[in-house]
């Protein structure tokens, strides 16, 4: 008896909700980085099209999660091709300079109820500094999806200086928004 | 109801005020939209949807007001079509000063910069982001306003020729400051 418990609990259909499985490829459909800035106290929505994502991460060991984002900024969509070529040039993203972005963490942490914090360091227009990413992971059919948002001050990386550095007109804090859908490999 | 002989005071500064705000606001997007994006540029189009807010919250006012008010009549001797005229350019501007403002906001919805009115009260979006429904939208705008403005040029002309060449009330009781000298 002890041991078909045993058996039932080994089988990948009997463990549930959130399964031992690691979960490391990023499904690029299913996946999206998007920002939301603050202008004259409007919430604006962009996005980047183009990013390489590489995290693993198994919700029974979120200690032992692991991800890279590097974001294309090229890519950017910031609402109007106006807006867009601003957020290339030298003022903003600089990307003749500085032609991706990176999040790197080595360390995850579940903070209770399907939620993590992903402690990292972001790189921006050659400025790195610590950071720290809260996400909520669930199950969705057979993939697991995370969903969370990185607050990022701008200025700390220059970002938007000369002119724009003026934070009454675009506020210093942008939310970068991921969701991003893994498949499972199997275990190890 | 009575039929009053004068505009009310409450008529005559909610004219003011909605006009006070289309010469503002009119101009102001004239002058914005030509302008390269910068800091300055996002500023003013914030003050130029404020301004269009107000306007469309005076307007419901005045027209909120206007039902339960009728007008004076035109004066007398007029020939018919100058009164057929009066009352369409009248109509139409009532119209137009819902629809102007209306437009303005549909296109910020569209084009995904929702309105916070004043920087502190945000506004819903009417419809949801559509980048080419907002760039159709921005025609519609500026059509509006255009016909607008042709209509407000013939609106002013009229009262301006009834106050130099008939001499009679038709602007003074619009704008009572000038009343005296049209009394001669």
């Amino acid at each position: 008896m002890k041991r078909l418990l045993l058996a039932l609990l080994m089988s990948p259909l009997a463990v549930g909700s959130v399964s031992a499985a690691e979960f490391n490829a990023v499904l690029g459909d299913k996946s999206a980085v998007n920002f939301v800035s603050k202008q004259m106290g409007v919430p604006v929505e962009g996005k980047f099209k183009k990013f390489a994502a590489q995290i693993s991460f198994d919700t029974n060991k979120p200690e032992k999660g692991r991800a890279q984002i590097e974001i294309e900024l090229a890519s950017i969509d910031a609402g109007n091709s106006d807006a867009n070529d601003e957020a290339k040039g030298k003022a903003w993203f600089n990307i003749r300079e500085f032609p991706t972005a990176k999040f790197v963490s080595g360390g995850i942490k579940s903070v209770g109820n399907g939620r993590y914090e992903a402690a990292g360091q972001m790189t921006i227009k050659g400025k790195t500094r610590d950071v720290v990413a809260p996400f909520n992971a669930r199950l969705d059919g057979g993939n697991l999806v995370i969903d969370g948002a990185i607050p990022i001050l701008r200025l700390q990386y220059g970002i938007g200086d000369g002119a724009w550095a003026d934070t009454g007109t675009v506020a210093d804090e942008v939310q970068v928004r991921f969701h991003f859908t893994l498949a499972a490999t199997a275990k190890k | 109801m009575n039929t009053p002989t004068a505009y009310t005071r409450s008529a005559i500064v909610l004219h003011w005020l909605v006009a006070l705000t289309i010469l503002c606001a009119f101009p102001l997007g004239v002058y914005m939209h030509e302008l390269p994006l910068s800091p300055n540029k996002l500023q003013l189009y914030s003050y130029h949807k404020w301004l269009g807010i107000s306007a469309l919250l005076l307007v419901a006012i005045r027209l909120g007001w206007r039902l339960g008010h009728r007008p004076p009549p035109l004066l007398p001797g007029m020939p018919r079509w100058q009164e057929i005229a009066a009352h369409a350019i009248h109509h139409s501007l009532y119209l137009l000063m819902l629809a102007v403002p209306l437009s303005g906001w549909l296109m910020s919805s569209a084009l995904g910069f929702s309105v916070v009115w004043f920087g502190v009260i945000p506004l819903p979006d009417l419809i949801g982001k559509d980048k080419q429904l907002g760039e159709l939208l921005k025609d519609v705008h500026a059509t509006l306003n255009f016909t607008m403005l042709a209509l407000v040029l013939v609106h002013a002309a009229a009262a301006i020729k009834h106050h130099l060449f008939e001499r009679d009330g038709t602007l003074a009781r619009m704008l009572p400051f000038i009343k005296q000298e049209s009394k001669t």
